[in-house]
């Protein structure tokens, strides 16, 4: 290819613009000593003083952050399982459904999927008697059920490319099933389970629709307390949390980019010895050899 | 060749299938079914606020169905429009995403290596983020006195104020910046494998840049429009929080009418039957998708 700049490249660059600006002007923003929030009234870090002091602020958050770690550690543990069965086991009696089952959250609306789940919970409160209240409970299945198929998709990716031999040798010297699983097939994957975990954490501390519908009374997530906050218009202080937000979640990304970057590296050496010119194609003969 | 992990023992293969599966039907299949019966019941001022449909009485069962939700639906001419319009922008957001978003792919794709994972993270960086905050940020830039009416102003291309919040051209933005790397990531997984040499056979074959462009990189990366597509699409007809928080009263999206019947009007089996329409319509691009992904899948594997 060329090297002048063509217009795909000027695309890019546009594009990331686009993403990252109006995240940037927030953050700006939420620094701004002035009350109105589009007039610059100086440098201050007010706002963020008197989140501390918004003690149903602090619940919501301590909340949502125990939901997402229950949820990230559940979906971790059902979502690579179900990779797991989607790339291995070839053949059993219903597995077409099943496969549905797993990619159907990924686009399924989130009105219709915390509708139906809170009909179930009501219709389950009826017949069984649980749950008795909504609350951390049923938010904790609603996330977990659609944080499972984000893992699902990440670990089965990493699944599918792995070499199998390592696994038929192990079982050939006579390791069970869920040794092998445990001991070979676990330590290669477990950079795509962690990347799994962080992206289940950070997609149940960031869901509103799910949580509003299976909430109860009195439980109410950090979403919910910003989206109500946000309803009546644009406030400094939601400027302010929702800045804390994007670090955290920044942060994490790039926890989880260092994890899917090392495991790229540790699965592609010796490198190949020219990597400004890398083609796919050579690539890939390279593993072939 | 055969003895691969596959070869599970009976009992652990019936446990690591069926944890997942119970699981998912449990919660994810099963409570379609529930939005489905509760469609078919009344509205009641009782504790859950719906009739119950079996009725079992005097030792002989009553069922109870009633379309009287479905044909209350079909009489407001509402609900159809806003069927309509979020068929219509789900549309729209697709189209001008992809636009945006197969540059963006194709760029990342043709970058060196190392350049390719540091791009791929800008890209997913904000899919990670809350969209109630993305959206939020959108607020204070296209308010009648915000940042973009400022800008525009104090540069002298525009008198007075324009009004963009709480339009629709403000439900087209934010859909569009919510749901673009929803585009590029699939369109990229797709873009990265072509074999450039079948584009050079093009263009040594006498195809000029733009027409080996059309005839060899676009049919080969179907799989990565469709399921860019589908990722914008099918969301995006449901969507709630972007047409509540950018959009006006002109705005007829069909997810912020069911929550409305669902949060302020309290009427579940109305909610249950827009649910169950909006699934209808949903369910052929639902099932492309699935399609669409399990053939890519088992490329994979």
């Amino acid at each position: 290819m060329s090297k002048r700049p063509d217009f795909s490249t000027v695309a890019l660059w546009a594009g990331l613009a686009f993403i990252y600006i109006p995240m940037v002007i927030l953050v700006i923003y939420s620094f701004n000593a002035s009350r109105l929030v589009t007039v610059w009234g100086g440098w201050s870090v007010h706002w963020y003083v008197g989140l501390l002091d918004n003690t149903q602020l602090m619940n919501a958050v301590k909340r949502s952050l125990q939901i997402a770690f229950y949820t990230a550690c559940a979906a971790v543990a059902l979502g690579t399982l179900a990779a797991f069965v989607m790339t291995r086991i070839k053949r059993f009696r219903g597995r077409t459904l099943f496969s549905g089952l797993v990619t159907a959250p990924l686009v399924m609306p989130e009105v219709i999927t915390g509708l139906s789940l809170l009909l179930l919970f009501v219709a389950m409160a009826q017949l069984l008697g649980w749950p008795a209240e909504r609350g951390i409970m049923t938010i904790w299945i609603a996330h977990t059920t659609f944080c499972t198929a984000y893992v699902a998709i990440v670990v089965s990716g990493r699944l599918g490319e792995l070499d199998q031999s390592i696994e038929e040798a192990a079982m050939d010297l006579g390791a069970p099933p869920w040794k092998t699983f445990l001991l070979i097939t676990v330590p290669m994957i477990a950079p795509s389970i962690a990347a799994g975990w962080l992206l289940s954490f950070t997609l149940s501390l960031d869901d509103l629709v799910l949580a509003s519908f299976v909430s109860g009374p009195g439980a109410t997530t950090l979403p919910m307390e910003v989206f109500s906050a946000v309803r009546l218009g644009v406030k400094p202080e939601i400027n302010a949390i929702a800045s804390v937000i994007l670090l955290a979640v920044g942060l994490f990304t790039l926890l989880a980019w260092f994890l899917v970057r090392s495991a790229d590296k540790r699965s592609r050496t010796p490198p190949p010895e020219d990597d400004e010119h890398v083609t796919w194609q050579s690539v890939i003969n390279s593993r072939k050899s | 060749m055969k003895n691969t992990l596959s070869r599970l023992l009976p009992s652990g293969r019936f446990w690591v299938i069926s944890v997942p599966y119970l699981w998912l039907f449990l919660f994810f299949l099963l409570p379609f079914a529930i939005v489905l019966k509760i469609s078919f019941s009344q509205a009641a001022i009782s504790i859950p606020p719906y009739s119950p449909l079996f009725d079992y009485a005097e030792q002989s069962l009553t069922v109870m169905v009633n379309l009287g939700n479905y044909i209350f639906l079909s009489e407001d001419s509402l609900y159809l429009a806003a069927y309509l319009g979020s068929l219509k922008v789900a549309l729209i957001s697709t189209i001008i995403c992809l636009l945006l978003g197969y540059p963006m792919a194709l760029a990342i794709a043709r970058a060196p290596r190392e350049k390719q994972l540091v791009y791929l993270l800008l890209v997913m960086m904000p899919t990670w983020t809350a969209i109630l905050i993305r959206v939020y940020a959108w607020m204070g830039i296209l308010s009648t006195n915000g940042l973009l009416n400022n800008f525009l102003m104090s540069i002298g291309i525009i008198s007075t104020p324009m009004e963009i919040l709480n339009t629709n051209t403000a439900v087209y933005i934010g859909v569009v910046y919510a749901y673009l790397p929803f585009m590029v990531l699939p369109l990229y997984a797709n873009l990265v494998k072509h074999d450039h040499s079948l584009l050079e056979a093009a263009m040594d074959l006498g195809a000029g840049r733009l027409k080996a462009f059309w005839k060899v990189t676009v049919p080969l990366s179907k799989t990565g429009i469709i399921a860019g597509s589908m990722l914008v699409f099918i969301p995006v007809v449901g969507e709630f929080v972007i047409p509540e928080l950018l959009g006006g009263p002109e705005t007829l999206m069909i997810g912020k009418i069911l929550w409305q019947e669902f949060f302020n009007n309290r009427d579940w089996p109305v909610a249950a039957a827009l649910a169950i329409i909006m699934l209808a319509i949903l369910l052929i691009p639902i099932i492309f998708f699935h399609y669409n992904q399990s053939r890519a899948m088992e490329k994979n594997a």
